[in-house]
């Protein structure tokens, strides 16, 4: 690719389901698309996860499932290459990642997708600091694993699910819901349960947002079949015991009363906010929304446009989003795609 | 490991310094207020002014609603007035309630404008007087710790056990209206306040993070100054000292006068009630201000510090950090005369 500038018809930024997706129905079109990923793997972020609510299968088939399509349709696809500027110029977008290469695009979809939350920020909960205190990202790796442990490495005798760290905050400044954290605590404690049963599992919630399909369900299962003890209300603060425990300290709302406990592990419910190639691209063409998100054109009937002509959005960049509703809005996003090459002629663009 | 504190830092002026009084430390801590203004005078070489016509900031009365806010206000007014005459504009304040106080008046001038005008003009129909906000207020912890390096090039001594040669483990306790008004107006924020810390590790020491270490001293002023609230206070200190016990600390440092005093005498309360202490020798844990602690690393008399008026004795810290000191004047009063000697206390060793 060195030395010279590359031509292509559409370019998708964000190799993660959406930008998969897309580039795959896309291709299928016959549409010349070229995908681009800043990291060295494809999906990363379901890669991090052990199995996918809510129907525990594998995050790991799913991402060889996506990574195949690119194969399959022989889509020209870069990993490790990460687009820092996105630019129009006359009638094309000029890409340019971190080596200072450049693409020209007639048209481009950004699906930068989401960071996890920064746990470290709500200092009061210990992350980083207490060696018992981990983001749901963490405990999926532990899962991974197959065995659930404390510091110690022996079998922890609590567990403890916090929702809405980072989301919903006004503290933060996250005043959104990031929509996932609910039914993945959820999926989470019975995943817990069924590797360690002895193990007590506490769920510490603001209110249980089980909007999607079987959520519901799994949410009843954990608390009839798993034992698992859902309590409304926040954790306020987090310390470490004089045996490397944690202890916390809550309100239980729903009784009045306040509530201190100790537990082996503290899991927090890290939610999602804008990554920073969604912040920093989508700020680039004037289409950065509220938290750094990527703002479609309108959210009923054009969410995959935006203000600027030849640039659409799909998935999670532009707000939390489930892996199947960013794979459903990239193919919304490749109808556009189709639509818009179909209506505008190349001169005209 | 990203420590998020790191971004917390405030702004604390170089020099030049007008100095607030608090209405109850220079009972209960009688040689702290004076251990700060020979360190910045003597130690640090700064100009620091120690006005005589001071008064009280309202901030037991103000939170206690007893004092209305705008007469709040307009005593803080008066007291900037006392600033800008004496030619200052660095503000600090000897107490973390006035410190508290005179960061939300300013707080609420910026917000409210009008009430900084009705402020003005008050204060010059009764007093004649005009004032300017400070361009900075910092407590005198903060002072301290922006100085703390170059306090330890003068020190004699350090937060060090010199029988075993391992640091002094520390419970260090900030004041509620030094970072939990205003977070940001606090080094390290409200989670992990640092102002304390900081010094601690910069003198040799090592702070304790025990799980009731954000948990309050106890004070509280509704839970103290309403009497049918003390068994409130009480119980707060006693939650903390069960905390902290276990990991053994050497001594308790704080920057709130509330915290220094309740922290001190409720031990005593606790040990007459229940027979307990909190340290394996039954001497209890002593309770230091930030002052002190400096002043006794730079080897300034315990007693000129006033440490036998606390209720926890001092001299097991003493002994363990190397600090020389005659107990034979322990009593003898900056006079010269032999003061009454305390009663001994049934359960609490002195």
């Amino acid at each position: 690719m060195d030395g010279k500038i590359i031509s292509i018809q559409v370019a998708i930024i964000g190799g993660g389901p959406a930008g998969i997706e897309a580039a795959s129905i896309l291709s299928r079109y016959g549409v010349q698309v070229s995908l681009f990923e800043g990291e060295s793997k494809w999906a990363h972020n379901i890669g991090n996860k052990f199995k996918l609510f809510p129907d525990f299968s594998s995050a790991d088939e799913l991402v060889q499932t996506l990574s195949q399509k690119i194969v399959e349709n022989q889509i020209p696809a870069y990993l490790s290459t990460k687009i820092v500027a996105l630019e129009k110029q006359k009638n094309a977008w000029v890409l340019t990642d971190e080596q200072g290469r450049s693409y020209v695009a007639d048209t481009v979809l950004l699906a930068t997708g989401y960071d996890i939350f920064d746990a470290k920020r709500k200092e009061e909960l210990g992350y980083g600091i207490y060696n018992g205190v981990m983001t749901s990202v963490d405990l999926e790796a532990m899962l991974k694993t197959g065995k659930i442990t404390n510091v110690l490495g022996e079998q922890p005798q609590c567990v403890t699910f916090l929702q809405c760290v980072g989301s919903r905050d006004e503290k933060i400044g996250n005043h959104y819901c990031s929509k996932v954290c609910c039914v993945t605590a959820v999926k989470q404690a019975i995943e817990v349960k069924k590797m360690s049963p002895q193990t007590d599992v506490f769920v510490f919630y603001m209110d249980l947002r089980m909007w999607g399909q079987g959520f519901e369900e799994l949410y009843r299962e954990a608390q009839e079949k798993y034992s698992i003890r859902f309590v409304r209300g926040r954790i306020s603060e987090a310390a470490s015991t004089f045996d490397d425990r944690v202890q916390i300290k809550a309100e239980d709302t729903l009784v009045g009363q306040p509530l201190k406990m100790s537990t082996d592990l503290l899991v927090l419910m890290v939610g999602m906010e804008a990554s920073c190639g969604t912040k920093k691209l989508a700020a680039c063409c004037g289409i950065d929304g509220e938290y750094g998100f990527a703002l479609s054109k309108q959210p009923h009937l054009a969410d995959n446009q935006t203000a600027q002509r030849g640039l659409f959005v799909a998935g999670a960049c532009k707000r939390p989003m489930s892996i199947s509703d960013a794979i459903n809005d990239a193919r919304a996003a490749a109808t556009e795609i189709v639509e818009y090459l179909k209506i505008v002629p190349a001169n005209k663009k | 490991m990203k420590r998020y504190w790191n971004e917390y830092q405030k702004k604390i002026a170089d020099d030049k310094f007008f100095y607030e009084r608090s209405c109850i430390r220079q009972t209960f801590f009688p040689g702290s207020e004076a251990a700060f203004l020979k360190m910045l005078r003597e130690e640090l070489g700064k100009d620091i002014y120690d006005e005589a016509n001071q008064h009280t900031c309202t901030g037991i009365g103000y939170h206690s609603d007893i004092v209305p806010l705008q007469t709040t206000m307009t005593v803080v007014a008066r007291l900037f007035a006392l600033m800008t005459e004496a030619g200052y504009e660095n503000y600090v304040p000897s107490c973390v309630t006035s410190f508290g106080v005179f960061t939300e008046m300013v707080e609420m001038w910026k917000h409210n404008p009008e009430l900084l005008e009705k402020t003005r003009k008050i204060l010059y129909d009764t007093t004649g007087r005009t004032f300017e906000i400070p361009k900075n207020i910092a407590h005198p912890s903060d002072i301290i710790y922006k100085f703390r390096y170059e306090l330890k090039q003068k020190m004699k001594y350090q937060l060090v056990n010199r029988f075993t040669g391992k640091p002094l483990r520390v419970v260090e306790h900030i004041g509620c209206h030094y970072a939990k008004i205003f977070p940001k107006a606090g080094v390290g924020n409200a989670e992990f306040p640092y102002v304390l810390a900081g010094m601690i590790e910069a003198w040799g020491g090592e702070v304790i993070d025990y799980p009731e270490r954000r948990h309050c001293c106890g004070f509280g002023f509704r839970q103290y100054l309403v009497q049918e609230n003390r068994g409130y206070s009480i119980a707060n200190s006693k939650k903390k000292f069960e905390s902290m016990e276990p990991y053994e600390p050497d001594f308790i440092v704080a920057n709130c006068p509330g915290c220094t005093m309740f922290l001190d005498k409720w031990q005593y309360t606790i040990a007459e009630m229940e027979n307990k202490t909190y340290d394996k020798n039954g001497y209890g844990i002593p309770v230091l201000s930030y002052e002190e602690m400096a002043g006794l690393l730079l080897g300034y008399d315990p007693w000129k510090l006033g440490l036998q008026l606390h209720q926890v004795q001092a001299e097991p810290l003493l002994n363990k950090i190397g600090i020389a000191y005659n107990p034979n004047e322990k009593f003898t009063g900056v006079s010269g005369k032999i003061l009454p000697r305390p009663e001994k206390p049934h359960n609490l060793l002195v």
